[in-house]
C-alpha cells in the first residue's frame, strides 16, 4: 500500500474527475433501480446484468462497423423490449410477493443472463473503441478520456429527458400514480399491469444506455454485472426513492470513493471495497435508526 | 406415542446404517456422497436462519469459506511456514507425515468451527439489526466482499489459490482418502442433524419462530430477540465452518471466489435446497438437498456448458412457482400427516365464501 495519491495533488484531481464522471453513470443505473423499486417494489439483482447486456449490444454494433456511440440510441430500444419480455415472463409473478422472492428470482435471471452472454459474446474482456481521444488538463498532468465526458453528458441528457417525460406524459403520470398507490390507480382506470411492464422496460432501457456508455468508457465482461447492481442499490438506499438530485449526488460520491479506494488500497481491492462500503452503509444506518428504536425496512 | 418413537428409531437407525454402508455399496461415488453430506449440512444450517428465524441470508457462505481457509492454513501453519507454502507450491517441498496431517486437520477443523462462530457473534449485533431484504443484500455483500478481499491477500495465496496439504502418501490404501472425508462429513451430518433436531424440540425454536412471525411483538413479549438471533447465527456459523473445512480438504485446492467464497454456486445452492425441500421444516432441507444433488449430478454432465442456465431457470421456477417447497406441498395435500386437524365444515364454509 503506497499513498502516492497524497504526495501528488494532480493524482487527486485526476481521481476526483474520474470519480465524478463515473458516478454520473452509476447514478443513471441507480435511477432505474429506484424507479422499479418505488413503483413495483422489487429489488432487481439482474440490474447489473441488464447493464452488461446493453453494453454488449453496443459492442455488437461496433463490431458491425457502426460507431459505438450509436449504441446509446439502439441499445435502449432493444433493451426496452428485453425488459418488457422479462416482465411478462417472470417479474409479473413476483411483483406482489415478498421482496426476498424477487431478490432470489432476479438472482436466477442474473445467472441465466451471465451464462448466455458468456456463450454468445465469449468470456474475454472487451471494449468498444470510440476513438474520441483524450483531453489533457493542467499541463498534461491530468488525462481525461473524451469518452468519459461524452458518457457523463449523455447520462445527464437522458436523465433530464426521463424526468420531463415522467412529469408531462400520460404514461409518466400513470407510473407515478401507481407508485403512490397501486390499488387506487387501478380503481381510477390505470392499467397497472401495463404500467409495471413499461416501468420495467424503461428501467431496462436505462440500463441499456448505461451499458452502451460503459462499453466505450470502461470494459465489458459477462460476470461483472453484480457490482453494478450493488452500486445502484447502495446509491438508492443512501439517496432514497424518487429523489433524483440526491441520486446524482450520491452516485458521484460513490464514484469518488471508488477512484480513491483504487489509488489507496490497490486495484485488486476495488470491488471488495465497494461491497464493504455497502455493508458499512447498511450497518451505519442500522445504528442510526436503532437510536430512535426503529429499523431499516 | 411409544409406537411413533419406535418408528422413528427404526428410521434413524436405518438411515445411519445406510450412511455407514454407503461408501462400500457405492464406492465409486464417495466424493459425491461427501458432497451430499456437506450440502445437507449447509441447507439445514441455512434453514435455521432463513426458515426458522425469517432472516434470509446469503452470507453463510462467508463462514463456509472462512472455515475452508482456516482449516488449510492451520494444517499447514502448524508445521511449516505458511507464506513459503503458498508462494511456490509448497506442497512439493514440505511433506506432511501421516501423524502431522491428521493432527493438523483435527486442530484445523476445531479452529474452523470456533472462529467463524466467534466472528458471527462479533458481527451479528451489527448485521442482524437489519431486517428483511436489507439483511439479504447486506449478507450478499459480505460474502462477495470476503471473496474479493481474500483474493487480494498474499499469505493465503491471493488470486492463485491455495493448495491444501495432500493426503499422506504413506497410507497405501487408495480408497482411504475418500473414506476418510466421507466419514468425516457423515459424522458432521449426524452431529448437525442431532443438534438441529434438538433445537426443533426446544424453546429456542419457538423463539426463533416468534422472531420470524413478528419480531416487534416478540420483543414486546420480553424476548431479547437480538440475543437469540446472534446465538442462532453462531450455531449456523459453527457448522458452516466445519463443512467448509472438510470441503477444502476434499477439493484439495482453494480459490478465493470459485471455491471458498463461492456465492454464485454454494451460496445459492444452500438457499435453493432449503426452499426446494421446504423452509422451516426439519426434513425439508435434507430432502431438498438430496433431490437437488441428484438432479445436479444427473443433469450437469448431460447439459455440459448449459448447467448455469439450467441452474438459473431452476431458481426462477422454484422460487416463483414452488416457494413453499416439497414439504409445504405435502403439508397442503396431507395435513393430517403433519398433525394438523382440519374441520371439514369450516373448510367447506370457506370454499363457499369464495
Amino acid at each position: 500500500m503506497d499513498f502516492l495519491i497524497f504526495k501528488a495533488p494532480m493524482l487527486m484531481v485526476q481521481a476526483s474527475l474520474d470519480g465524478i464522471l463515473l458516478g454520473i453513470l452509476f447514478a443513471l443505473i441507480a435511477y432505474g433501480m429506484a424507479l422499479q423499486w418505488g413503483v413495483m417494489n422489487i429489488i432487481n439483482i439482474a440490474q447489473g446484468d441488464l447493464v452488461i447486456l446493453g453494453g454488449y449490444i453496443a459492442y455488437t454494433i461496433y463490431l458491425w462497423g457502426i460507431h459505438p456511440a450509436w449504441g446509446v440510441i439502439i441499445s435502449p430500444i432493444i433493451m426496452f423490449f428485453v425488459g418488457w419480455i422479462l416482465y411478462k415472463l417472470v417479474i409479473n409473478k413476483v411483483v406482489d410477493r415478498d421482496l426476498f422472492i424477487s431478490i432470489l428470482a432476479t438472482f436466477g435471471i442474473a445467472i441465466v443472463f451471465q451464462q448466455l452472454m458468456n456463450f454468445i459474446f465469449g468470456a474475454d474482456v472487451v471494449v468498444a473503441q470510440s476513438e474520441y481521444g483524450t483531453t489533457m488538463l493542467f499541463d498534461n498532468s491530468v488525462t481525461l478520456p473524451n469518452s468519459k465526458i461524452f458518457s457523463a453528458f449523455i447520462s445527464v441528457l437522458y436523465a433530464i429527458a426521463l424526468v420531463i417525460y415522467m412529469r408531462k406524459s400520460k404514461l409518466g403520470r400513470a407510473i407515478r400514480a401507481t407508485a403512490q398507490n397501486a390499488r387506487a390507480a387501478k380503481i381510477l382506470g390505470v392499467d397497472t399491469e401495463k404500467v409495471y411492464a413499461a416501468t420495467f422496460g424503461i428501467n431496462a432501457a436505462l440500463c441499456g444506455i448505461a451499458g452502451a456508455l460503459i462499453s466505450i468508457t470502461l470494459t465489458l465482461h459477462p460476470y461483472v454485472g453484480l457490482p453494478y447492481t450493488v452500486r445502484s442499490f447502495m446509491i438508492v438506499i443512501v439517496a432514497g426513492l424518487g429523489n433524483l438530485p440526491a441520486v446524482a449526488v450520491s452516485g458521484m460520491g460513490l464514484g469518488l470513493f471508488e477512484e480513491f479506494a483504487d489509488y489507496i488500497l490497490g486495484t485488486e481491492f476495488r470491488i471488495g471495497a465497494v461491497f464493504m462500503l455497502l455493508v458499512l452503509i447498511l450497518v451505519y444506518r442500522r445504528f442510526k435508526l436503532s437510536k430512535k428504536r426503529e429499523y431499516l425496512k | 406415542m411409544n409406537k411413533v418413537k419406535q418408528k422413528d428409531l427404526i428410521l434413524y437407525s436405518g438411515l445411519i446404517i445406510l450412511g455407514l454402508a454407503a461408501p462400500y455399496l457405492f464406492s465409486a461415488f464417495k466424493v459425491q456422497l461427501t458432497y451430499l453430506c456437506v450440502l445437507i449440512v449447509l441447507a439445514m444450517t441455512w434453514n435455521l436462519q432463513g426458515g426458522e428465524m425469517g432472516y434470509n441470508t446469503f452470507g453463510n457462505i462467508l463462514f463456509y469459506g472462512l472455515g475452508m481457509y482456516l482449516t488449510a492454513s492451520v494444517q499447514v501453519g502448524m508445521f511449516f511456514p505458511l507464506a513459503e507454502w503458498t508462494e511456490s507450491g509448497g506442497e512439493k517441498t514440505f511433506v506432511h507425515t501421516t501423524a502431522q496431517y491428521f493432527q493438523g486437520i483435527c486442530v484445523g477443523l476445531l479452529v474452523s468451527a470456533i472462529i467463524p462462530a466467534i466472528i458471527a457473534g462479533a458481527i451479528g449485533y451489527a448485521i442482524l439489526g437489519l431486517r428483511g431484504h436489507y439483511f439479504a443484500i447486506c449478507t450478499l455483500g459480505l460474502g462477495i466482499a470476503a471473496g474479493e478481499i481474500a483474493g487480494g491477500i498474499e499469505i493465503i495465496g491471493a488470486g492463485q489459490g491455495f493448495t491444501t496439504p495432500p493426503f499422506p502418501a504413506e497410507i497405501v490404501d487408495t480408497e482411504a482418502r475418500g473414506k476418510f472425508f466421507y466419514f468425516l462429513s457423515f459424522a458432521l451430518l449426524v452431529g448437525t442433524f442431532i443438534f438441529v433436531k434438538y433445537i426443533y424440540g426446544s424453546r429456542f425454536r419457538l423463539i426463533l419462530n416468534a422472531i420470524r412471525d413478528n419480531e416487534d411483538k416478540a420483543e414486546a413479549m420480553g424476548i431479547q430477540t437480538m440475543k437469540y438471533k446472534i446465538v442462532g447465527w453462531m450455531c449456523s456459523a459453527f457448522f458452516c465452518g466445519l463443512a467448509g473445512g472438510i470441503m477444502g480438504g476434499l477439493i484439495g485446492y482453494i480459490d478465493s471466489t470459485d471455491v471458498a467464497f463461492d456465492g454464485r454456486e454454494m451460496g445459492v445452492f444452500m438457499v435453493l435446497m432449503a426452499i426446494l425441500g421446504g423452509k422451516g421444516t426439519l426434513w425439508g432441507p435434507v430432502i431438498g438437498a438430496t433431490l437437488f444433488h441428484f438432479f445436479k449430478e444427473g443433469l450437469w454432465t448431460l447439459i455440459l456448458g448449459w448447467q448455469y442456465v439450467a441452474l438459473g431457470v431452476l431458481i426462477v421456477v422454484i422460487v416463483v412457482y414452488f416457494p413453499e417447497g416439497l414439504m409445504g406441498w405435502l403439508r397442503e395435500k396431507y395435513p393430517e400427516r403433519f398433525g394438523e386437524v382440519i374441520d371439514e365444515k369450516d373448510r367447506k364454509a370457506q370454499v363457499e365464501l369464495k
